[in-house]
């Protein structure tokens, strides 16, 4: 065992690239949850996003405009979702879990012509000045442009939610879409905005897998990210701020293991293998543990069908 | 339909079975493990598959389904293909070795072919290439170009295949280059970009400067890339696209005149079930281009390596060679049997880490 030879700082910022397309669609599905929808296509958006995302890119030669691409192509399909729940008040467990299936099988079609195919690299930016600092420049802030933005929109969210007109409203159309509606709030088209939102975050999320993390497209390569996302909304509590933590935390153990594993750590490596989704496990059954404060923090409309005349 | 008429049927059928019949057109039929666009082990057998159409034209006829899980899903696509009407087919991953030989029970009449596995029947061959022998041309290189002298290797399952790849490269490398040390990341999968990428970066930002990979996918082959200063080898197909750096050599799996030959054997109706395992001499393994980026007399001594393996005067498992615990396994230029091979457990001394159950 040679545990000298993980850098910590290495790892950090390996890290931060691990949680990216987890904490880009994880706040996506917070601010659709917030305004009382509950989507379960998260992953069949992220992928969706992640070959729009490839095609676009190669097609272009620019990676920024497919990252664009990726998040126009889930908010796209997020539509789907949006008209069958707000327009035709289908369920929205079963349409979110086809939305997944539907997801998973379109975008294979869409990737037969780019199995094998290179995107154009993203540069890395690091941000001048900052990233001079010792220690904390090199782990924060020389990454590319998405990880910055992955974070600036966290901040964003938790600022429009909490401080402006337009987070009040949407909260109160997850609390209450009744009251809301009584108010005058157009309900139905707040939440189909929340869900194109959460499409498109879910959209860069998958793009940011297939343009930088990998960088190359293969069916099914979110492998399970989209489901992950959902856990860490509840992880988070729905608060903005703590799904940076809960991503890092999941990104963190995945990179985390594969380091102790190289390192030679005397632990057999199946229990280093399942032991991100087993800690996610644990978190959420602690957190649900102290049931009325995890109940308390769920939007009350979560998941309820609305509609004007009722 | 009566019991009689029933009965006859059956006998008839029975009748036509064990006489091989000689075919006009044979239906070939293939599993696949991953997408036949990974760039590495499917592709090649995909390749494989399109030299038996070019060979056959319209004679044959192939069928294929990839990206079928290992395990019970797999007996579930198998048996639909044998319905379909398939007279050869064949399973091209480790896994599907009991999911092939239960269908094969079920299906008397139709040839199957299980890749790198080890179970028999009389409808039922295996063959697998000698991969050892090219990760010994690999170790050789790895060992000498290594500035660091720490060499990654990502693993897949740990099946006899990869262990034996683990401990050829590590025993030449060794040879060339004393204080090298292996790191070993087990993935636990075939092709899973994302994870191979993962794993490519971890052991790269352990300080270890080769990677060698026994997993599908070309994505541990952009990780070097985007590092610079790694080098890599293609894994089952040339991976030429990341040449001269980091890809500085590959092992490439040649199905096709194994494929052809089979298809052939079930066209004439002279298949029997047999166990093939053949290497670089045979030409089921080749070593692709080793390039620029390799220095000249290492290059020469990769080939050196290369030629005396192809004729048969060297064998990669050639003692004095103990055992991890450092008990003796092979004598001073005792040479390893192949029944040993096919079903090696453990690695040789000097690598570190214990190999997962």
């Amino acid at each position: 065992m040679d545990l000298s030879a993980i850098d910590p700082l290495v790892l950090l910022a390996s890290l931060m690239v691990a949680a990216t397309p987890i904490l880009l669609a994880a706040t996506g599905e917070l601010v659709v949850e917030k305004s009382g929808v509950l989507n379960l296509g998260v992953e069949g958006m992220m992928i969706t996003g992640a070959i729009c995302g490839l095609a676009v890119a190669v097609e272009t030669g620019s990676p920024a405009l497919g990252f664009l691409g990726a998040a126009l192509g889930g908010a796209v399909i997020s539509l789907i979702f949006a008209v069958l729940t707000q327009v035709f008040l289908a369920n929205q467990v079963a349409t979110g879990l086809a939305l997944t299936l539907f997801g998973l099988g379109f975008s294979a079609l869409l990737g037969q012509g780019y199995i094998g195919v290179k995107p154009p690299p993203t540069g890395q930016v690091p941000i001048p000045g900052l990233s001079e600092i010792p220690v904390l420049g090199r782990v924060v802030f020389s990454h590319d442009l998405i990880v910055y933005l992955s974070l600036i929109l966290v901040a964003l969210v938790w600022a429009v939610l909490k401080y402006t007109r337009a987070g009040l409203i949407l909260r109160a159309v997850g609390e209450n879409h009744g009251a809301a509606h009584a108010l005058g709030y157009k309900v139905v088209r707040i939440r189909v905005l929340a869900i194109m939102f959460g499409g498109a975050l879910a959209g860069l999320g998958g793009a940011y897998l297939s343009l930088v993390r990998v960088p190359q497209w293969t069916e099914g390569m979110t492998a399970g990210a989209g489901w992950i996302a959902l856990a860490i909304v509840v992880f988070a509590s729905w608060k903005p701020w703590r799904i940076i933590l809960g991503a890092y935390l999941f990104g963190g153990i995945t990179v985390l293991q594969l380091n102790l594993q190289a390192a030679g750590v005397k632990v057999p490596v199946e229990y280093l293998s399942m032991s991100p989704y087993l800690i996610t496990i644990l978190v959420l059954v602690i957190m649900s543990s102290g049931r009325s404060r995890a109940a308390l923090n769920a939007p009350a409309a979560l998941g309820q069908t609305f509609h004007a005349s009722s | 339909m009566d019991r009689r008429t029933l009965i006859a049927g059956m006998a008839a059928l029975g009748l036509a079975g064990p006489t091989f019949a000689q075919q006009d057109t044979v239906k070939a039929g293939f599993i696949f493990v991953g997408p036949i666009g990974d760039g590495g082990w499917t592709f090649e057998h995909n390749r494989a598959r399109l030299a038996v159409e070019d060979h056959f034209g319209a004679k044959v006829t192939t069928v294929f389904q990839e990206s079928v899980p290992e395990g019970a899903d797999a007996e579930r696509a198998i048996t639909q293909m044998a319905l379909g009407g398939a007279d050869i087919i064949f399973t091209t991953s480790f896994g599907y070795m009991d999911p092939t030989l239960n269908v094969a029970k079920k299906f008397p009449k139709v040839k199957f072919e299980h890749a790198t596995g080890f179970k028999r029947a009389d409808n039922l061959s295996t063959y697998s290439a000698r991969f050892y022998e090219g990760r010994a041309i690999e170790g050789v290189i790895a060992g000498r170009m290594t500035k660091t002298n720490r060499i990654g290797y990502i693993g897949s399952f740990p099946i006899p295949e990869v262990i034996r790849g683990i401990n050829s490269a590590y025993l030449h490398a060794k040879k060339v280059n004393p204080d090298v040390e292996f790191n070993i990341i087990w993935a636990y999968t075939w092709f899973d970009p994302a994870k191979e990428a993962d794993a490519a970066k971890a052991l790269i930002e352990q300080g270890n400067d080769v990677i060698i990979q026994h997993t599908d996918s070309t994505a541990p082959q952009a990780a070097a890339e985007a590092k610079g200063n790694v080098i890599t080898f293609g894994q089952a197909s040339d991976m030429a696209e990341y040449a001269p750096m980091p890809r500085v050599s590959s092992i490439i799996d040649n199905w096709a005149p194994y494929y052809i030959a089979r298809v052939q054997a079930v066209m004439d109706g002279t298949w029997e079930s047999t166990d093939t395992w053949d290497g670089i001499g045979a030409g089921m393994v080749g070593i692709g281009e080793i390039s620029d980026a390799v220095p000249a007399e290492v290059k020469a001594e990769a080939l050196a390596l290369k030629d005396s393996i192809a004729s048969g005067a060297y064998h990669p498992f050639t003692g004095p060679i103990n055992k991890q615990d450092g008990s003796p396994w092979l004598a001073a230029g005792e040479v390893a049997d192949d029944g040993t091979l096919a079903g090696l457990n453990f690695y040789v001394e000097g690598i570190k880490g214990d190999i997962p159950n």
